[in-house]
This record gives structure tokens, C-alpha cells and sequence, in this order.
């Protein structure tokens, strides 16, 4: 999470007056929850947030939108299924803020990494990934950085969780097999990781 | 040349598709909510579909360099069956999301109480969410029809002048034009309107408010029809200026009515050879 000060620096001052309006919304939320029919005021802003804010604060600000409601499971998990694209990277990026179970959280980390759009692949190998991923799992999820052309520097603890990761090692050396049967480049990062995992190149 | 696609259902074209619009001047598009070809059984299905519009589609055409927003309706040809119709109370929450520009498509199709219902229920949500409502005119008895849409956007809590009235053609054009709406022109291969018709019309109404699309979808269409219509207007006489009203600053205008118009492309992330749209691989 980036200061609020150095997000206040990315906005004008009509988008940091929206944006105090909007927390604040979300901190009653926090204190009171809506029960009954009706969408809580902040979700409105939370899902209205890039055309106010712009694309350089929106990722942050929806973050911080998140914690400051201290959406439980059921609404996290709504929220991202409800969501675009862009609302869904927010979600994928508050999980290690949100305190959610692995339960709750890993099904929507899953589903991040099912997709091909890069930008939620990107958001969904953050630190929570790396707390509750099962090693299949957070190998495949690994593997899909290296074909969608997402920087490993997204994986977070991938130098903790990599070393001496021996089946981490085998995939990645197939996968460059089989890109050199195919007379194709191997992705440098392929062999970043390789090298992290202990293992020698052969 | 700078053209912006103001309908185009890029659903169900293809990445060699969007490589040709690109290297045509192709930088901007619309693509309204409409119907698939195969009825929808249930409202999920559309949430899916509008879903897509609101995810995969814009991140497909972020990475050809093309910015995408969307229009998002219960379309004319469905909103007569009882089946789809819940998806209009649904409808609110997609109508907040940033990329929404619009409600749409709306209209008429066989001008039926279902019609009636779904299209003032639309524009009643248009004028409560700041958005201006796209509406296409009945491919059958299309007069009439424009008629009686006029009508009901004027009984509507929706300013004329916050409406684009698509498909229009030379039996339709000048009643469009006197009710203060913008005029969409859908340019096709074989029906609808075409080039150089298209050109006549511009010739003898003006450019004023007039937006050209290509509408293209899964039928028999040609993506790059805005470009021949500006290849043929420059050809006519029109000058570039005149080119840059039509294909560019009047559907950034019509759209820019909803405040959510963001015309530079997501920077996409992965423009190299590990492409995501290579389906994960190769």
C-alpha cells in the first residue's frame, strides 16, 4: 500500500475532495453495516472510482476503499464477481489487507488466474498468493506468468517459495524444452526462476 | 486519420480484425450490448456477456491499441421474451461502471408492448445515470418506427439531444434530423447503408451530428467500413477537417455526454511475443 499523501499527489483537487467523500462513506459502511435491500454508498463510488480519479490513483484507491469499508467475505467475493476487470485487480490487490481465509480468498485468486487478461493474472500472484497458494497451484500460477508475458516481479516471496522447489524446477525445464523444439526464445524470467529454484540449467 | 468505431460488436470479430482496424486509423470503439444470433435463455447469460464487455473485450483491444467502451441494454429483439426481460432490474448496476458510455442498443424491433416497456424503462435509467441512450431503428417498417421512437424519447426523462438514433437511411434521415438527435448511419456490405450513399447524405444534410459505424458482428459486415466511408467522402470533396467531424470528434462528443469516455488505450501489459491472446500460451 502506497502513503495516502503520495496518492494525494497523483490527484487534483476535486478528484482528493471525492476521494475524502467516498471514505468517509466507506468508514460508515465499516461502522454500520447496510442490511436489507439497497447498494451502500461507497460501492457506488468504489465502481464509478476510474472516471473520478483517473487511471494513475484508481488500483490504489480502490484498495484503500476496501480496507476502509472492512468488506468481510460475502461482500469481497460479491464485489469481485460483480465486477469489471479493473474492480477485480482492486480486489485481488486488498486480499492481503482483508484478513479473509483462505476459504474465501484463494476461490477468487483461482479465478484470476483461470483468465488470460494480464492484468488480473498480474494481480492475483500478490503476497496473499504466496500465504495460501498449495505448491500445484502456486506453480501453475508460476508457469501462467511465464506464457502471458506477466513479469515474475509480480510473484510475490517467489525467491522463498522457489528455493529447492525441485517440481517447479522440472515444469520449467520442460517448458523450455518445448520451446526449443518449437525453435522459439525462452523467457528470460524462465530462467530466473530456475536459477532460484536450486537447480542447474541442463 | 483518426477514426473512432461508434458501434461495432467486436465480441464476434477476430484479433486479425482489430490488426486491420488499427493499421486503418481505427484508435476508438463502441460496442453495444445486443443480441448474439442464438436467443438467451436466462439473465445470467447476459450478465456473462456484459461482463465480458466490461473485462476480456477492452483488455483484447487495449492490446491491438484500441481504447473499447461499451453500451449496456436489454436489446429490442429480447425484451419480448419473458425468459430475459428480469435482466432490466439488474441493469442498474451494471449502468455505474466506468466504460459504460451509454444505454444500449434500445429501440424497436417488431414494435410490440414488450418494446414499448423495455425502451421507456432504458431511457428512464439513462436520464438517472448522467448517460445518453443509443437507439436503433427497426430494420422493418423503419418509418414508422423512428415515429414512434421519437415519440417515446420525447414522453422520456431523456433530452432528444442526449439520444443517437442508429441505422438511419435516406427514408429516415430528415424526421431524425428535425427532432434534435444525433444520426447514426450503419454502412454494409449488402443491406443497410453504403458508401457512397453514405456520402449523398452527408452532401445533402451536413455533417453536423451525423456519426458512421460499421456495426459489424457476426453477420455479413466489414470492419473497416468507417474507413471507406472517409476514403469515399475524401474522394467526394470533403476536406480532412470534415472527415475528423464525422468519424472522430462528433462520436467522442456523443459518448463524452457520459463522462466516462477515456480514449487512451489500458497501456497493455504484455505486447510481446508470450501474448495472452494466444490463449495462454501458444
Amino acid at each position: 500500500m502506497i502513503p495516502r499523501a503520495e496518492l494525494d499527489a497523483r490527484l487534483g483537487g476535486a478528484a482528493r475532495a471525492w476521494l475524502d467523500e467516498a471514505l468517509a462513506e466507506a468508514a460508515h459502511t465499516a461502522e454500520r453495516p447496510v442490511t436489507g435491500y439497497g447498494t451502500a454508498p461507497w460501492e457506488l463510488r468504489f465502481a464509478s472510482a476510474g472516471r473520478h480519479l483517473g487511471a494513475d490513483a484508481v488500483d490504489e484507491a480502490r484498495v484503500l476503499l476496501l480496507r476502509t469499508a472492512r468488506v468481510d467475505a460475502p461482500t469481497a467475493t460479491r464485489i469481485y464477481q460483480q465486477g469489471t476487470a479493473a474492480e477485480r485487480r482492486a480486489v485481488l490487490l486488498a486480499l492481503p489487507d482483508l484478513g479473509l481465509d483462505a476459504a474465501a480468498g484463494v476461490p477468487l485468486v483461482e479465478d484470476a488466474l483461470r483468465a488470460n487478461d494480464t492484468r488480473l493474472v498480474a494481480a492475483a500472484v500478490g503476497p496473499y498468493a504466496a500465504a495460501h497458494l498449495d505448491p500445484h497451484a502456486w506453480r501453475h500460477a508460476v508457469l501462467k506468468c511465464l506464457f502471458t508475458g506477466v513479469s515474475v516481479d509480480a510473484v510475490a516471496s517467489l525467491r522463498e517459495r522457489a528455493h529447492g522447489d525441485a517440481e517447479l524446477a522440472r515444469m520449467l525445464g520442460d517448458y523450455a524444452k518445448e520451446r526449443t523444439a518449437a525453435a522459439r526464445p525462452v523467457p528470460d524470467d524462465l530462467h530466473r526462476v530456475l536459477a532460484l529454484t536450486g537447480a542447474e540449467e541442463s | 486519420m483518426r477514426i473512432f468505431d461508434p458501434h461495432i460488436h467486436m465480441t464476434s470479430r477476430t484479433t486479425d480484425d482489430y490488426e486491420a482496424m488499427y493499421a486503418a486509423g481505427v484508435r476508438a470503439v463502441v460496442e453495444p450490448a445486443f443480441w448474439l444470433g442464438q436467443p438467451r435463455t436466462s439473465p445470467a447469460s447476459f450478465f456473462d456477456y456484459f461482463d465480458a464487455l466490461l473485462g476480456w473485450e477492452p483488455f483484447r483491444a487495449a492490446q491491438y491499441g484500441i481504447a473499447h467502451h461499451c453500451t449496456i441494454a436489454l436489446n429490442p429483439k429480447e425484451a419480448n421474451d419473458p425468459r430475459c426481460t428480469p435482466v432490466l432490474d439488474d441493469l442498474p448496476r451494471y449502468l455505474v461502471k466506468d466504460g459504460v458510455v451509454a444505454v444500449g442498443e434500445i429501440g424497436y424491433d417488431s414494435m410490440t408492448p414488450a418494446e414499448d416497456h423495455a425502451l421507456a424503462v432504458q431511457l428512464q435509467l439513462a436520464a438517472e445515470h448522467g448517460l445518453p441512450a443509443m437507439v436503433h431503428t427497426p430494420h422493418r417498417d423503419k418509418l414508422t418506427g423512428l415515429r414512434r421512437t421519437i415519440d417515446v424519447v420525447r414522453e422520456s426523462a431523456l433530452a432528444t439531444d442526449r439520444v443517437l438514433l442508429d441505422h438511419l437511411n435516406e427514408t429516415t434521415v430528415r424526421e431524425a434530423k428535425d427532432s434534435g438527435a444525433w444520426l447514426g448511419f450503419s454502412v454494409y456490405p449488402d443491406t443497410k447503408m453504403d458508401e457512397d450513399r453514405m456520402v449523398a447524405i452527408l452532401d445533402e444534410y451536413g455533417p453536423e451530428k451525423v456519426l458512421v459505424n460499421s456495426a459489424a458482428d457476426w453477420g455479413k459486415s466489414d470492419p473497416l467500413k468507417t474507413r471507406k466511408v472517409a476514403d469515399a467522402m475524401l474522394k467526394a470533396g470533403f476536406d480532412e477537417d470534415a472527415v475528423d467531424l464525422v468519424l472522430w470528434r462528433n462520436p467522442v462528443a456523443f459518448y463524452g455526454l457520459s463522462g466516462r469516455l477515456d480514449l487512451d488505450p489500458t497501456a497493455p501489459e504484455a505486447l510481446h511475443e508470450g501474448n495472452s491472446i494466444l490463449r495462454g500460451g501458444e
